[in-house]
């Protein structure tokens, strides 16, 4: 009897110990995110400093995002994460396969990795306010060029579209690569020593070592990246937001869809940016599955696990702030 | 049995050490001081430290001021604390929006006394629907009498729909054309204020005056953002009328729109300065640049061009604008529910009504003050002539602008017009749009900032 009573406690305790954690996201992150859900079927603003609303007006919050300009700014999105993250997961690649190179000997990988990780420490938008002073029109980066000659008169880079989305695309390539370096280093170190020496023994060369042994064995580490990139991505806020001074500009074509939300939140609409935020949780879901089944291989509990971590993470942040 | 004591005596430390955070501010004191009875701490929202050093400067009930900046004490023990939000990204207004939505909840040493605007959103708050800005007339104080000397347009701005008044201001921003000397020596072989003005009178003469400096290699404005507020600031019609939900778009603004566009592929603008207030704006008004003039008021002088300039002292000049025009301004506001009246009215006449004290302010800090008959005698008294200006007296200049200003009407819908019509036709400036691009961009961004707006007129 007493024996049993004292088991039964021990369970009981370790409810009562994550109990913090469970009263915590259900006060600062469930019950917001139910709000954000609910308020997306009211109307719900501020005018001027009078409150409207709240009053339910069903789907139609979901029907006039549809009708707005919402698919350009997905659009812009998408492109803006694809120009940052092709060079970011070359070069990681590129960059982890020499570093775990035992063979290659690289003197000074310590602080090469130190390094490549620096600019994730600089805060987004900090270094947004750097690039936006650096290649202004009268910014140094033209006065460089237009004194050693290479151009006549300065470029306008934040004038054009091609220049601005270059400009988002290379900051957050410099901000991410280096944390995608050092995870699939970490997944390349996870990899048996048995494997590559085995290979090598039969020949192998680097590139083929690469192609057939290396990448096939990261895969569950690549398709997190991949996930936890294109949810971030989605998310794109801070960089186009500082450079561009959150209009978006040349002609709205570098607003993604958060600084669309941001622009709702400024006038303190709940209603349409908790519709706005439900349709991004919606597409987040569907790209999550879309990619756990394209890299869905042997290493499906990893793979899920990732999927599974990165869809909370994205439930977290997905509300409305 | 002892370590589950000590077990559940932590995880209650825990969860009411959690706990304690969310529930803190709920103590909400209900007593409105109807009763005569003066509160002890008069709380004051602004969006820096202008309003308090005018206040310590000259306000003679000011006894001191803690180090911090925070707390000013007056000589009866009454304190002013001091609540500062930056005016960027809207912050300033979103924390006096929530302190007011608030104002009737609040304990009474917590509720605002005082509030500050600028005229871009003074409407906001002086909506006579809202009511959050006390008539002055329920101060005991009179406009008509006691406020006699202050130009009629700072009036007319601080007044709701109805007429009624519910602010007032110790200053008063009219503009001027500030330009190089050198340049003006170098095309048109003098620097004298009165011949450069005959050449800037108006449009016309100054778009051939533009051509003038364009064959030297010069600019006449840094940027078609520098023109705005002489046409934006004088629409007849507001924005938005009252009580109705269709922006009006006013054919001032379409004419900003074309001049600028003309001007800017003529070559009059700097094509490389994209709007105010950003670096290339900035450096602009240094001594390396090809800027002939900029449109500034007062403080425009004061606060943008002295720091931005970095040759000697006595390179700039001032003349008339093409086109008399006002330029910002802050206003102050006393809050409906307040516990100060008595004070607040002290301190509003104070400031905004005796002329003495405008008189120090426009010494000490080169504000072009709100009363009609100083400005003028100010004018006249070489006291007031500038260092930077070359020994000029530019009160000379201000005050047939200040009296001449015809103000716009305003909405509570301005600054996000004024803002967002800039943004989209710059990139009709720039090419990147052609112009039905530019208005349907327009079109788009303001229903996002005011949902309540319904439609979007656009002249004929």
């Amino acid at each position: 009897m007493k024996k049993k009573s004292k088991s039964v406690s021990y369970a009981k305790w370790g409810y009562v110990f994550i109990i913090p954690f469970f009263l915590c996201y259900f006060i600062f992150s469930l019950i917001p995110l139910v709000d954000t859900v609910r308020y997306s079927f009211f109307e719900y603003y501020r005018s001027g400093i009078k409150e409207i609303g709240p009053n339910f007006i069903g789907m139609e919050n979901y029907v006039s995002l549809l009708q707005s300009d919402m698919l350009d700014y997905t659009g812009n999105t998408i492109i803006l994460w694809v120009i940052g993250f092709i060079p970011q997961i070359v070069i990681a690649l590129l960059l982890a396969n020499w570093f775990t190179d035992i063979r290659m000997k690289i003197r000074g990988k310590q602080f090469f990795k130190v390094v490549i990780y620096l600019p994730n420490l600089i805060m987004a938008s900090a270094f947004a306010m750097l690039f936006f002073a650096l290649f202004s029109t009268n910014g140094p980066i033209n006065s460089i060029l237009t004194s050693a000659d290479l151009i006549e008169k300065p470029i306008d880079f934040m004038g054009t579209v091609f220049g601005t989305r270059s400009l988002i695309g290379l900051m957050n390539f410099l901000m991410w690569f280096g944390n995608t370096t050092i995870m699939l280093m970490a997944a390349i170190m996870g990899i048996s020593p048995d494997v590559f020496e085995a290979c090598e023994l039969d020949g192998c060369t680097g590139i083929k070592r690469f192609f057939y042994i290396t990448l096939p064995l990261i895969r569950p580490i690549l398709a997190y990246t991949l996930i936890t990139s294109i949810i971030g991505g989605l998310q794109m806020f801070d960089v186009p937001q500082i450079l561009t001074n959150g209009q978006g500009n040349p002609d709205r074509t570098s607003m993604t869809l958060i600084m669309f939300l941001n622009s709702h939140l400024k006038s303190k609409n709940y209603g349409m940016a908790g519709a706005l935020s439900v349709y991004l949780f919606i597409v987040s879901g569907i790209l999550c599955f879309f990619v756990y089944r394209m890299t869905n291989g042997n290493e499906e509990e990893a793979a899920k696990k990732a999927a599974r971590k990165a869809a909370k993470k994205q439930a977290k942040k997905g509300g409305v702030r | 049995m002892r370590k589950k004591v000590i077990a559940s005596l932590l995880t209650a430390t825990a969860v009411v050490g959690m706990l304690a955070g969310c529930g803190g501010s709920s103590d909400s004191g209900s007593d409105t001081a109807a009763s005569g009875e003066e509160g002890k701490v008069i709380n004051i929202y602004s969006w820096n430290d202008e309003f308090r050093t005018r206040l310590e400067a000259i306000y003679p009930e000011v006894e001191s001021t803690s180090d911090d900046g925070t707390v000013t004490t007056l000589k009866d023990g009454t304190e002013i604390h001091w609540i500062i939000n930056p005016n960027q990204d809207g912050v300033y207004q979103q924390k006096l929006d929530e302190a007011l939505l608030n104002q009737a909840d609040a304990a009474a040493d917590d509720k605002i006394d005082i509030f500050l605007s600028e005229t871009d959103y003074v409407y906001k708050y002086t909506d006579a629907d809202a009511d959050v800005a006390m008539p002055l007339e329920d101060l005991g104080i009179d406009p008509d009498t006691d406020l006699a000397d202050q130009y009629e347009f700072t009036k007319t701005t601080a007044s709701d729909q109805n007429g009624v008044q519910r602010g007032s201001t110790w200053q008063c921003c009219p503009g001027l054309l500030v330009y190089r000397r050198d340049i003006a020596k170098d095309v048109f072989g003098t620097d004298d204020p009165a011949t450069v003005g005959e050449k800037v009178k108006d449009w016309d003469t100054l778009a051939a005056t533009a051509e003038e400096l364009k064959a030297k290699g010069y600019y006449t404005f840094a940027s078609y953002a520098d023109t705005f507020r002489l046409y934006g600031n004088s629409i007849d019609e507001p924005w938005v009328e009252s009580g109705e939900t269709v922006i009006n778009i006013n054919q001032n603004i379409m004419d900003w729109v074309d001049d600028s566009k003309e001007w800017l592929d003529a070559g009059y603008f700097d094509k490389t300065v994209k709007g105010q207030w950003n670096d290339d704006w900035n450096k602009s008004m240094s001594s390396s640049s090809k800027v002939f003039a900029f449109l500034l008021p007062a403080w425009g002088i004061d606060f943008t061009l002295s720091p931005n300039w970095d040759g000697e002292d006595g390179a700039w000049a001032v003349t008339n604008p093409p086109q008399e025009y006002n330029w910002g301004g802050s206003y102050i506001h006393a809050c409906t529910g307040t516990d100060n009246p008595e004070h607040v009215k002290d301190i509003i006449l104070s400031l905004t009504a005796d002329k003495d004290n405008l008189i120090k302010i426009s010494k000490d800090y080169l504000d072009f003050t709100n009363t009609v008959s100083g400005m003028q005698e100010a004018a006249k008294d070489p006291e007031f002539a500038s260092e930077f200006l070359g020994g000029q007296n530019p009160y000379e200049y201000f005050a047939p602008v200040a009296e001449n200003i015809q103000i716009a009407p305003l909405s509570a819908y301005d600054q996000g017009c004024v803002e967002l019509i800039q943004n989209s036709f710059s990139d009709y400036f720039q090419g990147n749009v052609d112009y039905d691009k530019a208005k349907s961009n327009f079109e788009t961004a303001i229903i996002e900032r005011y949902p309540d707006i319904t439609e979007v007129a656009w002249p004929e």
